[in-house]
């Protein structure tokens, strides 16, 4: 598989999940705040294992690829990227919009001819099956919403758009690179 | 709306109660009770009821005092002590 989708794919499930963590602590309701952090922890850990991936093929780690990138080498999606807290509308539209993007682009993997990006592909899935649940649930009880159709309308457009950046992703880049900028290769 | 929520540790065991939580329906009380309750690998099976739905008994009447009914009706403490010396008094003989 191309390194470079690769690292697309790496980054929109990091930087989905840094957007979705802020919610953590805020969402609409304490049992929400449990699921939707949850669920940022699920997509920064596939982040995780995408960048180990493309890791190997590049001779370096993970972590230097989460954190040590200059802000115009990240290769996310628009859709991801955009700050929405405090707007849960958008949030959930982008949630809806976002998994059923990925689900096509993950049963593309599934069937990939490289065996590990296959079955790294199915595991995955296996997870956001569960994220798709949330995402729909939830889309069930906003589709009556004039903010969450709105929303909708607006961001499906933006998961296929990668040639830059959106201003508020110098903010995310600044605060997500801080440890590993100030001690170069801090580890846990 | 709140749910309560069960959850059997290993199969074949009794469920026991784990917590609530509070969801507008079903679908999201299951969401919710799998993060809280589930993910962690704590549960073979969740049960999840709402809280109207469940019978509450509360009052347990007891009139008359018959502590006969009770475990701790029966105070063995005495009676052992004086099996203990009659069995000591045995052994002497």
């Amino acid at each position: 598989m191309n390194v470079q989708k690769l690292l697309e794919l790496a980054d929109d499930e990091l930087i989905l999940g840094w957007r979705n963590s802020e919610w953590t602590g805020i969402a609409p309701l304490l049992e929400e705040d449990v699921a939707f952090s949850s669920i940022a922890q699920n997509e920064i850990g596939h982040a995780r294992a995408w960048y180990e991936l493309a890791a190997r093929e590049l001779g370096t780690t993970a972590d230097e690829l989460a954190f040590d990138r200059q802000p115009d080498e990240y290769r996310c999606s628009t859709l991801v990227q955009l700050r929405l807290v405090p707007d849960w509308a958008r949030t959930i539209a982008r949630h809806c919009v976002y998994e059923r993007s990925d689900q096509a682009r993950i049963e593309a993997l599934k069937q990939s001819e490289d065996a590990e990006v296959a079955g790294l592909a199915a595991k995955i899935d296996r997870e956001e099956a569960y994220h798709r649940m949330h995402a729909e649930m939830w889309s069930e009880r906003l589709k009556d919403e004039p903010r969450f159709s709105a929303a909708l309308e607006e961001l499906e457009p933006l998961f296929d758009v990668r040639d830059e950046h959106v201003p508020e992703f110098a903010a995310l880049w600044e605060e997500m690179t801080m440890v590993r900028r100030s001690v170069a290769g801090a580890t846990w | 709306m709140i749910y309560e929520v069960f959850r059997q540790e290993r199969k074949g065991q009794a469920f026991a109660h784990a917590g609530s939580v509070e969801a507008p329906n079903e679908e999201f009380a299951e969401a919710y009770a799998r993060e809280q309750y589930g993910r962690r690998g704590e549960s073979t099976a969740l049960w999840i009821a709402p809280r109207d739905s469940l019978h509450e008994i509360e009052d347990f009447v007891d009139e008359l005092g018959r502590n006969y009914h009770r475990v701790d009706g029966y105070p063995l403490k005495e009676k052992l002590g004086r099996a203990r010396e009659r069995a000591e008094a045995a052994r002497a003989r």
